[in-house]
């Protein structure tokens, strides 16, 4: 194989055109065309009825909810709503979906012809919508045998109706160039944002681990000046980090095949979460002829104005007024802000902030330590096994000197490796700022007994100086010593 | 007459109602006459005799007790085998879902079932509904009781059989572009295809989602009117159904036996006269007779022309192979039904190839191949795209022509029973016999057949068009014309003999 370009030889070659395809399951208590409910995690095929196992005879009906909601995403992404639109029957044969056809829509989808904005570095991209359409997911199916865990080369396979059926809200994006090697953050950006809108309008939770927001990312390469090149799909890219890592990885994979003179195949490729590496799937060209046509079972539907306009009329506060309301009160610049959502932190501190903790002190946790730490393990900052309400408690205890930062640092890690609370890590650890001022008084003494020159400097007006006898105390106390106090007893000693 | 599987069904449910007779009676003497004759005709693929009975008895206490009946309580029906029933066997007349026990019942069955009509079984069919004689069940042929050497039309020859020998007063069929209405024409019985979305589809195997439709099958109008009213009326599980009252059928049947038709306009349709598309003599004979008749009650009748009828029947075989091919994909062995060459070694794949490979006859895979084809990239707007295209100008043609007339008449199918064999060697020759019923599926509205004579001493079908929701029309003019026979051309049926 082609050995990998590296990112940044790649983006100075050639220019990346990207597509996002993505499917969010809608929260809607019962099904797309029958009344099963769609909760979570239930025991296999108990969420099933004749609708939606496909038993002969019987119809779908469409869910009214499920209908609303696609008509809200559509009008946050700024799209028109057909005044008439229908389903179709996509139809290919595969054992997770009952009918053998998914009822979708193909010509005459919900809604067209939106966009989103999302700031990157601070530069705004305007990502455009080509349409937001309603369908139905399929069920899911374990491949019992073989190496793969795919279909072929199973001995057995094992197959759960419970999600088939769950409203499906795919929302697909007109190609996007000129991200250049902005590409993979505005991927990335692009799906926050659009997680975030549809989570503001209470239509899905939007978790991407469980599978109720999944992406296909398309991408191609194309030299500045020609043609837009083959693009790739790569299915089911289920996390913001994910996203970005597989623009990242197609831009180099793809542009090592140009230079070496190859052409690319348009096929679908799949995400491998362990390496960050795309592998072939099937190609488009022996790809199933769908067969669209309009499903004769279900009646054409027709949004009334009214209707669409009392939808608007009830919209929710969006993302981005929300982070304008939010900045202004965190009292942040945008810069500082851009981070807070590049880091997928607002909600985080805003939590925290609830919590009790001031802005800056639930900024600085977020962004600083504890994205370092989600860095590190390779995790979203989400994911992280501590809560706002714990980070509170921290910032709390800095507040109160009862911990200063390298202690609080401290306690993060018996946060996360799941000693308890903020309070019950200091505790078991002891980790407590020393604030007995006899004690710190000694080990001043001591300090500006060893480092007489620095003291004369301090003595001399200099109060710069004092780091370092402070750093000397906080060494002999194990850091223990809140700095700020061993400093005033410094300058009060040496004035 | 004397004996109770001679009575209508209206007279069967008055002597329950007045006590006169027990519906455990009745229900027994008609699942004594399938025991006696049903092994000649093959009309049934399943009896349920203790479900029946069961819902007899219930009858019967329900009279004891003084409750209130429904118009057709304790009066028995045969169900074609393509509607859902819970509990009892549904096949479709295929070979793909033997053995299946559906887990729920259609709407219309339901319906049935609280209007407390005994289900005396389920009848033969053509497989999935595709076909106009019954050859293609995967079962058995059934016999046509006028002739058992000639078929009982298609595809609800099974649930025509049935009535015509007697062995049910009434039958639930289900028309797609015929398959009510040529079966009935055929044994002389009466059918009628409701307008489209009037009765509920919730439960009916789907052959073509946007012409399938549920009705009912009878000796005369006036049991088939009842029928057709117990299973009508909205239903918010089958989004194609319509909310609107049911049309008065029961009401129109009772006028029409007046024989007084004065003030009614029929359109006669030009171009099912001409040409290619003109019936065999006989049955010309026997509907212009028919037509006298139809004047004779006080009918005016109107030459109307519309032109689009001519590609009724390519088009339909366009539209309803596209629909079926994907409403066909679902029986693939996965969840229900056969499934064939799961032997542990081979893939899914093949495992669901081999299953429809085995589980569908010829004619099934005839039209799944060919729905699949005009479906398919490059071809769909050549062919599904223009049928549709066509579809609208036959509904105009039908919209124009009630402007005119209150109703169209015509033969119901070109030729009488043929002789088994004479037609499934050339597809095209079978897909004839609904000629004249197809555009009413087109159209979506209401249809029905009434025995108007004889051509070789086989019974000869009138078709009543109406237009949409405009069912009652259909069942006036049906019934006038039943006023001129002075013994119901069914009842003239040669006797069966049993073996
Ligand atoms: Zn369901």
């Amino acid at each position: 194989m082609t050995k990998l370009n590296t990112f940044e030889q790649a983006v100075a070659t050639y220019e990346p055109v990207l597509g996002l395809e993505t499917h969010i399951e809608l929260d809607t208590a019962t099904k797309m065309f029958c009344g099963c409910s769609t909760a979570f995690g239930a025991e296999p095929n108990t969420q099933v009825c004749p609708v939606c196992l496909a038993l002969p005879g019987a119809l779908p009906v469409a869910n009214r909810a499920a209908v609303e909601a696609t008509i809200k995403i559509g009008l946050a992404l700024n799209c028109t709503i057909a005044s008439w639109t229908r389903f179709a029957r996509k139809n290919y044969f595969y054992p997770d979906m009952p009918k053998n056809f998914q009822t979708s829509q193909y010509e005459e989808p919900l809604c067209e012809n939106g966009y989103v904005e999302v700031v990157v570095e601070g530069e705004v991209h305007r990502v455009e919508i080509e349409r937001v359409h309603l369908e139905e997911d399929t069920g899911k199916t374990l491949h019992v045998g073989g190496t793969t865990g795919r279909i072929h080369g199973a001995t057995e396979s094992l197959v759960d109706y419970n999600r088939a059926g769950i409203p499906l809200v795919e929302i697909v994006t007109k190609p996007v160039p000129g991200t250049g090697a902005l590409a993979p953050e505005v991927a990335r950006a692009y799906t926050a944002e659009l997680r975030d809108i549809v989570r503001s309008l209470g239509v899905s939770d939007v978790r991407m681990e469980q599978g109720s927001l999944r992406c296909d990312v398309n991408l191609s390469l194309n030299r500045p000046g020609e043609e837009w090149g083959t693009r790739t799909e790569t299915k089911n890219v289920n996390s913001l980090r994910s996203v970005e890592r597989a623009v990242r990885y197609e831009v180099r994979r793809q542009s090592a095949l140009l230079d070496a003179g190859e052409r690319i195949f348009q096929e679908t490729r799949h995400f491998h979460e362990a390496t960050g590496e795309t592998s072939p799937g099937r190609s488009k060209e022996e790809a199933t002829d769908y067969r669209y046509f309009p499903e004769p079972d279900l009646a054409v539907m027709e949004p009334s104005r009214e209707w669409v306009e009392e939808l608007r009329a009830s919209l929710p506060e969006l993302p981005r007024k929300r982070r304008e309301r939010l900045q202004a009160a965190w009292s942040l610049g945008d810069k500082e802000m851009q981070s807070v959502v590049n880091a997928d932190a607002v909600d985080l501190i805003e939590a925290t902030v609830a919590a009790g903790s001031s802005p800056a002190g639930a900024v600085k946790w977020w962004l600083g330590e504890l994205s370092r730490r989600a860095n590190e393990s390779g995790e979203e900052l989400t994911a992280l096994a501590i809560t706002p309400a714990q980070v509170a408690e921290l910032q709390g205890m800095v507040d109160d000197g009862r911990l200063n930062d390298k202690l609080a640092r401290q306690v993060i890690d018996g946060v996360l490796a799941g000693e308890g609370s903020p309070a019950e890590v200091a505790a078991a650890r002891g980790l407590e700022v020393v604030s007995d001022t006899g004690a710190l008084e000694a080990a001043v003494e001591e300090a500006i007994a060893a480092n007489p020159a620095v003291a004369d400097k301090i003595r001399g007006g200099t109060h710069a100086a004092a780091g370092v006898l402070i750093g000397a105390v906080m060494k002999a106390t194990k850091g223990q010593a809140d700095a700020a106090t061993v400093r005033q007893i410094i300058l009060d000693k040496l004035s | 007459m004397s004996r109770i599987i001679d009575k209508t069904a209206a007279e069967l449910a008055a002597d329950i109602r007045e006590g006169r007779l027990t519906s455990v009676e009745v229900t027994t003497a008609f699942l004594d006459r399938i025991a006696a004759v049903d092994g000649t005709v093959k009309a049934f693929l399943h009896v349920d005799r203790d479900g029946a009975l069961a819902t007899a008895a219930e009858v019967d206490a329900a009279v004891a007790a003084g409750e209130e009946l429904g118009p057709l309580a304790g009066v028995p029906v045969a169900i074609k085998d393509v509607v859902v029933t819970k509990g009892l066997p549904t096949t479709a007349a295929s070979k793909i879902l033997e053995g299946w026990i559906p887990p729920y019942d259609a709407t219309i069955v339901e319906r049935i079932k609280a209007a407390k009509l005994p289900i005396l079984g389920k009848t033969n069919m053509d497989e999935f509904a595709m076909g106009s004689s019954t050859e293609y069940s995967a079962y058995f042929k059934t016999l046509n009781p006028w002739d058992t050497g000639r078929i009982p039309g298609g595809s609800g020859g099974g649930s025509a059989a049935a009535v015509a020998a007697k062995m049910a007063p009434l039958a639930i069929g289900t028309d797609t572009g015929g398959s009510i209405r040529q079966p009935g024409a055929v044994t002389g019985t009466f059918g009628a295809k409701p307008t489209y979305g009037g009765n509920s589809r919730y439960g009916l195997i789907a052959f073509s989602s946007s012409l399938d439709t549920p009705g009912p099958v009878s000796r005369n109008a006036l049991d088939g009117a009842l029928l057709h009213e117990v299973i009508s009326g909205h239903d918010p599980r089958d989004s194609t159904s319509i909310d609107a009252p049911v049309p008065p059928v029961v009401e129109a049947a009772r006028l029409g036996a007046t024989g007084d038709l004065s003030g009614v306009k029929l359109g006669v349709v030009k171009e099912f006269k001409e040409g290619a598309d003109a019936a065999e003599p006989g049955v010309i004979a026997a509907y212009e007779a028919g037509i006298e008749q139809l004047v004779e009650l006080g009918a005016e009748i109107v030459e109307v022309s519309c032109p689009s009828f001519t590609y009724a029947l390519p088009t339909y075989y366009l539209i309803a192979p596209s629909e079926a091919s994907s409403n066909l994909a679902r029986y693939d062995g996965v969840r229900y039904g056969l499934r064939a060459g799961d032997d542990g070694k081979k893939s899914l794949e093949e495992v669901m190839s081999l299953t429809r490979e085995a589980g569908f006859g010829p004619e099934v895979k005839r039209r799944i191949i060919l729905g699949t084809y005009a479906l398919s990239a490059g071809y769909v707007d050549a062919f599904y795209g223009k049928a549709q295209k066509v579809r609208t100008l036959i509904k105009q043609d039908f919209e124009r022509a009630f402007e005119q007339v209150d109703a169209l008449i015509s033969p119901t199918t070109p030729f009488i029973a043929f002789e088994f064999g004479a037609r499934t060697g050339d597809p095209y020759q079978m897909y004839l016999a609904d000629l004249y019923t197809i555009p009413t599926n087109m159209y979506g509205g209401p249809g029905v057949s009434v025995p108007v004579g004889l051509s070789e001493g086989m019974p000869v079908g009138l078709q009543v068009m109406g237009p949409v929701l405009g069912d009652d029309i259909t069942y006036r003019v049906a019934a006038a014309l039943e006023s001129t026979q002075d013994v119901l051309l069914a009842d003239t049926a040669p006797e069966i003999e049993g073996i």
